[in-house]
């Protein structure tokens, strides 16, 4: 209740706030249009969509599409301006730091901190031609997310679609999807491979599923087939892996559904009375309507892949940091890694943005 | 069904030249595998936490009879009172309590603000700026833990904080820093929420604030009367993760509070094999250890304990966001 309150009286607040402002704009826009009456900056919009219809755009309607635009940039940096104040203050200089270090040999001094001495790019020259893990770490990490992330995406997807249907019993069904999330977060992980039963456990049901299982036997039996082997081989691998799959699509499904919710229900109806197929409506409504939420869970799936904190990448640069305190030499590591997510992140979303169809 | 219904159905049947009946049984098939299929899939979830409960539910002496495989013979919530009391948990579970609730409305909060900015406005650097938006996506916590902690320590925004008290400020464990953090987007997973909000208003079609304009409706009204009721799910999934998120860290929270004046949940936790040697050790002298069966069994509860209110919150929010669209017919 109370935080109800709070939240109105931001509104108000808020509100206010914009009423000085158009205060102001008016103000502007008055002394702009020399003495001629405008009641509020809307009229103006009014106006100007007048003229453009009329396709005579005089200097004075110039001016004041560009006021327009003008004030829509002030509005535009004021709803992101915390973020551009909160990355100056609290990441710029972290970041800088942690860049910093990649260059630099660094010493932690008990009590005032780190001191850095510039090396001449040692911590990289170490990590790509000492540490014999890092370059094939990584490679096996870009492998593994070829194949994890098209089966998360496609299983998170399908898996949403599912429970955005009616049934009984789908409150409960969809809690317990949503366990993944939890299970797959923070100190949850963590727990669990220290938790030497539960390892054991799972190794137990793995290695029994994967002596006498029907994936085994399938995999044999379509493997020996001469075409399309690859393709056979991937399946077999995602099926191998549904546990992890399942465990790592938990946000991926929550953010499907959610997407699914936004979609008009009237829009499917409409379509139903057209005489639309459910499948023809999944394709034209469902699909072009969801494309953004994919976009965003490709990102999402991406970069929760590469940062996940039980990849042996990820050990590496904690035994580094924890047990060798070569801070430079962590910090090169993880940039290295970082730029190639943000390479491979940049491609994928190069691909996939093109094709996202919003609705403006 | 009854006899009159069904003679019913037939006749219908023949009439339609048994597309009825096919679109029944086809139903039915179709009804049949979903509920295979998620029942799987909801067994494979469920099963290493059935098999964690069962841990849990047992007392002292069924830990070691190789006899019981799952289900116990005596049941016990010994486990759990332990677990309860060597995570301190009554007091953890308010404090994190307070921390993930606020944590999670200022993130929804600013990611809101923030991404509708990015989404609907076009203003100098836009792309630049929400370059910087996916990067702190993609940073690996792993970069940032040892600047941010070292930077928290001695705080003075570019010598601002150091020209008015002539030293900087020191704020390890202060919880100020974390919260101003998430008001700025740039906490924890910010950054996704951000760009998961700017993809769901980029969707929303532009008529409506365009409508809103027209009749006289002022920028922030618009947008917190027409646009953002049909953006109610979004932001309930945000605060959900937000919440469980903040629930659950360790790292990011360790950055902030690492001494034991806050002690959060996730910490004790995650300490809790230490506490139980501690506990052993004060029992029995420093050379006794914890029996690993047991150490594993009081985790198993602390895990449980950890994940009951989360479950609770997923249930009011679900509701929260199946229902919005309903309250909220402003779209098409």
């Amino acid at each position: 209740m109370d935080d109800k309150n709070l939240e109105e009286l931001k509104d108000m607040e808020a509100e206010m706030v914009t009423v000085e402002e158009s205060a102001e704009e008016i103000a502007a826009a008055e002394a702009s249009a020399e003495g001629e009456v405008v009641t509020d900056v809307f009229a103006q919009a009014r106006e100007d969509a007048a003229a453009s219809l009329a396709s005579a755009p005089g200097p004075k309607s110039k001016k004041r599409h560009k006021d327009l635009a003008h004030g829509n940039a002030i509005a535009g940096l004021l709803f992101v301006a915390p973020f551009i104040i909160g990355f100056l203050l609290f990441l710029l200089y972290p970041l800088g730091l942690s860049f910093a270090m990649t260059f630099c040999k660094v010493d932690a001094i008990p009590g005032s901190g780190l001191r850095l001495t510039w090396n001449n790019f040692d911590n990289y020259n170490k990590i790509f031609r000492v540490e014999p893990e890092f370059t094939q770490y990584l490679w096996d990490e870009v492998k593994r997310m070829a194949l994890f992330v098209p089966g998360i995406l496609v299983f998170s997807f399908f898996m949403a679609i599912l429970l955005n249907q009616e049934f009984k019993g789908r409150a409960m069904v969809r809690a317990i999807y949503f366990l993944p999330v939890i299970l797959s977060a923070g100190i949850f992980v963590g727990l669990e491979s220290n938790n030497a039963l539960l390892a054991s456990v799972k190794d137990a049901a793995k290695n029994e599923s994967s002596l006498s299982s029907i994936t085994t036997t399938l995999e044999n039996i379509l493997l020996t087939g001469e075409t399309g082997n690859k393709f056979f081989q991937y399946v077999i691998d995602i099926v191998g892996q549904v546990y992890d799959i399942a465990m790592a699509s938990g946000i991926q499904i929550i953010i499907f559904l959610s997407g699914l919710q936004t979609i008009p229900p009237s829009m499917f109806e409409a379509a139903k009375i057209e005489g639309c197929t459910s499948w023809e409506s999944f394709w034209k409504i469902t699909f072009p309507l969801i494309g953004s939420m994919i976009l965003v869970n490709v990102v999402y799936t991406l970069v929760d892949f590469f940062t996940r904190t039980d990849s042996q990448l990820m050990t590496l640069f904690d035994q580094t940091l924890l047990q060798r305190f070569e801070y430079g030499k962590v910090a090169a590591m993880s940039w290295v890694y970082f730029m190639i997510i943000a390479v491979i992140l940049g491609i994928v979303m190069l691909i996939f943005s093109r094709r996202v169809y919003y609705y403006d | 069904m009854t006899k009159a219904e069904r003679e019913n159905f037939w006749e219908r049947n023949r009439k339609s030249g048994g597309y009825l009946l096919r679109k029944r049984v086809r139903g039915f098939l179709f009804r049949f595998a979903r509920a295979v299929l998620l029942f799987g899939l909801c067994f494979l979830i469920l099963q290493p936490l059935l098999n964690k409960l069962a841990i849990t539910l047992r007392s002292d002496a069924d830990l070691y009879d190789p006899t019981i495989i799952t289900i116990p013979r005596h049941f016990s919530v010994e486990s759990y009172k332990f677990a309860w009391k060597i995570m301190s948990a009554s007091t953890a579970m308010i404090s994190s309590m307070k921390l993930a609730i606020a944590v999670s409305l200022c993130q929804v909060l600013s990611s809101t603000l923030i991404g509708y900015g990015f989404a609907r406005y076009k203003f100098p650097f836009k792309r630049l700026l929400f370059g910087f938006v996916v990067l702190t996506i993609i940073v690996p916590p792993a970069t940032l833990v040892t600047p941010l902690y070292l930077y928290v320590q001695r705080i003075d925004f570019f010598g601002i904080i150091k020209a008015i008290r002539g030293e900087a400020l020191n704020l390890h464990g202060s919880w100020v820093p974390y919260i101003l953090m998430c008001l700025t987007g740039t906490a924890y997973k910010s950054g996704l929420y951000i760009y998961l909000l700017r993809q769901h208003f980029r969707n929303e079609p532009k008529e409506l604030e365009e409508a809103a304009y027209v009749d006289g409706c002022g920028r922030l009204r618009t947008f917190f009367q027409i646009l953002l009721p049909g953006a109610v799910p979004i932001m309930v999934s945000v605060g959900l993760f937000a919440f469980v998120w903040q629930w659950t860290d360790k790292t990011y929270s360790m950055v902030f509070f690492p001494n034991t004046s806050w002690t959060l949940l996730s910490h004790s936790l995650y300490n809790i094999a230490g506490s139980i040697e501690g506990y052993y050790r004060g029992l029995y002298g420093d050379a006794a250890k914890a029996p690993q069966a047991f150490t594993n069994q009081i985790t198993a509860a602390g895990v449980m304990i950890a994940l009951v209110p989360l479950l609770i919150i997923y249930v009011i929010a679900q509701k929260n966001f199946v229902e919005s669209i309903s309250q909220s017919g402003i779209k098409a």
